[in-house]
């Protein structure tokens, strides 16, 4: 009867299940150029508005003299961790959006499995999401984000994670409190960025602010992109707080995402996805 | 064939805060058997069935299928061997018709998938509708696909939920028919929950009527007319769904 089964679709983690949640997606995306379209365009938008500001700034400021094209800089790491969320968040409320999401927990598909899923097409997402406006960032204002070298790989796996983490949160929220949580994807990470330094340094936070904004682990990883831009120096210390922050939160949201699936299971969530 | 039923539900509960939606509700289905499950609307067919699926989980009560416990991790060893469909469930309406059904392949760690999606399109006369989207299709032609869907495993266990619903008459008959033949020919264990009397005594050797969450009735679909008095099972089931609470047991 279930000779056409492989060994491996009752293991406790199994590639073909990830991949075939990829795939999944992968078939939208590449038939809505909406979509397509909407993972490049305020990465773009965002590049452009600050790269013609830094231009500005450049005559009129000593501080981004110094270092020309850290504000374009920051601007596309802090696309990086804001795609990273949507590309998470988005994957989940396909799901949703299209009801699918209980019959994928029918499957033999585990929750662990489904958050790598949506990790691997939020990286698929954000790298597609960026690529343009990085190459752009060339051609109009001579700023090779890619001359950071180690140190961007460093950085870019930081901000992914860290934008995982709050992709993942809002994904528990929505599969415990239903599509009027939605929202959250747009705006809760936004909730970061006065203390995560990506313009300015965290040292010109008022005192109090800054010990918050240490705890989250973009204020590291900004903080590292200036020491490396104005300094030319790689600070692994930097590197490590806001990687182990980053495991921190990853593990901690993970089992807040699996205990929402297990109230959604004793609520009957499941049965019921929508507003 | 084995002597370990494929489904054996004892004293299932399930609350939602102070309602009961499933009152002590247990019974067992063998392999290859075929079994009704008859309600009105809110009886508590759809709650049972969702916590045999593992997406609900009881208030109390134990589920065991294919001898695995459905409430604990253990489902996940007995999920690639069973499955279910429903008109009332999506599948992504902007996936083709064979996108659909390769994701789901994959995740039932289906070896050759294509192969399997060309004999089922065969079987269910969804080849010309194989690149059509699913929003796309009529009523008919997505309750093939989600049969499809279900068949893909070639499960064990199969749990239908109202299969036929919303099909026209040579539509659903063909769906009977596939299902019939499926269920003789691979000794699956199905549970129907269905509205419609003339495929539950069609398919089913036995049938379970419930209301206010409890099992009211059981039995083959002539014991249950002889034991009410009634020609038909029609009948049967208008006498259980407006007796009072105490009568109709």
């Amino acid at each position: 009867m279930i000779g056409r089964l492989s060994a491996v679709a009752q293991s406790r983690f199994a590639g073909h299940r990830v991949g075939a949640i990829i795939l999944r997606h992968l078939y939208v995306m590449r038939t809505s150029w909406p979509r397509m379209l909407e993972m490049a365009y305020w990465p773009t938008i965002q590049m452009l508005v600050w790269g013609f500001a830094s231009q500005f700034f450049r005559e009129h400021s000593t501080w981004v003299a110094q270092a020309a094209g850290v504000l374009i800089g920051a601007v596309l790491l802090w696309e990086v961790m804001f795609r990273a969320n949507l590309g998470f968040a988005l994957s989940f409320l396909e799901e949703m959006w299209a009801r699918n999401l209980g019959q994928l927990y029918l499957t033999p598909l585990r929750p662990h499995e489904h958050v790598v899923a949506l990790a691997i097409m939020s990286l698929i997402r954000t790298t597609l999401g960026l690529l343009p406006p990085s190459l752009i960032a060339i051609w109009l204002y001579a700023f090779n984000i890619y001359d950071l070298g180690l140190p961007l790989l460093a950085f870019f796996a930081n901000l992914m994670v860290a934008g995982w983490c709050v992709g993942l949160f809002t994904a528990a929220l929505v599969l415990r409190f239903g599509l009027g949580a939605e929202s959250l994807a747009w705006v809760l990470i936004f909730g970061l960025a006065p203390i995560s330094g990506i313009y300015y340094p965290i040292g010109i936070l008022p005192e109090w602010v800054q010990s918050i904004a240490y705890s989250m682990p973009p204020a590291y990883v900004f903080e590292g992109m200036r020491a490396v831009m104005f300094d030319h120096t790689f600070r692994w210390d930097l590197f490590a707080r806001a990687a182990a922050l980053n495991a921190a939160y990853f593990s901690a949201v993970t089992a807040f995402f699996l205990y929402m699936v297990r109230v959604a299971r004793v609520k009957g969530l499941f049965l019921n996805m929508g507003e | 064939m084995t002597d370990l039923p494929a489904i054996a539900v004892t004293d299932l509960v399930k609350d939602y805060g102070d309602v009961r939606a499933v009152d002590g509700v247990g019974f067992a289905v063998a392999p290859g058997e075929v079994v009704g499950l008859l309600g009105g609307n809110g009886a508590g067919k759809t709650t049972t069935i969702s916590m045999l699926l593992g997406l609900l989980l009881p208030t109390s009560g134990t589920i065991r299928v294919l001898g695995h416990d459905m409430t604990n991790a253990e489902r996940f060893a007995v999920l690639p061997r069973m499955n279910f469909a429903s008109p009332y469930v999506n599948l992504p309406y902007r996936l083709t018709v064979f996108q659909n059904l390769k994701v789901y392949g994959l995740l039932y760690g289906i070896r050759g998938i294509d192969n399997r999606i060309a004999e089922l399109a065969r079987d269910l006369d969804l080849e010309p509708y194989l690149k059509t989207p699913a929003r796309k299709l009529s009523s008919g032609q997505k309750t093939r696909v989600t049969l499809a869907k279900a068949l893909l495993n070639q499960p064990e266990v199969l749990l239908l939920d109202e299969p036929t619903a919303s099909l026209d008459p040579d539509t659903g008959d063909f769906v009977r028919a596939y299902l019939e033949t499926y269920a003789r020919d691979s000794g699956c264990a199905i549970l129907l929950a269905s509205h419609n009397m003339q495929e539950v005594e069609r398919l089913c050797r036995r049938i379970m009527i419930m209301k206010r969450g409890r099992i009211h009735a059981e039995g083959t679909p002539a014991d249950l007319a002889r034991r009410f008095g009634r020609d038909s099972l029609e009948q049967v089931f208008l006498d259980i769904a407006r007796a009072p609470e105490e009568a109709a047991s």
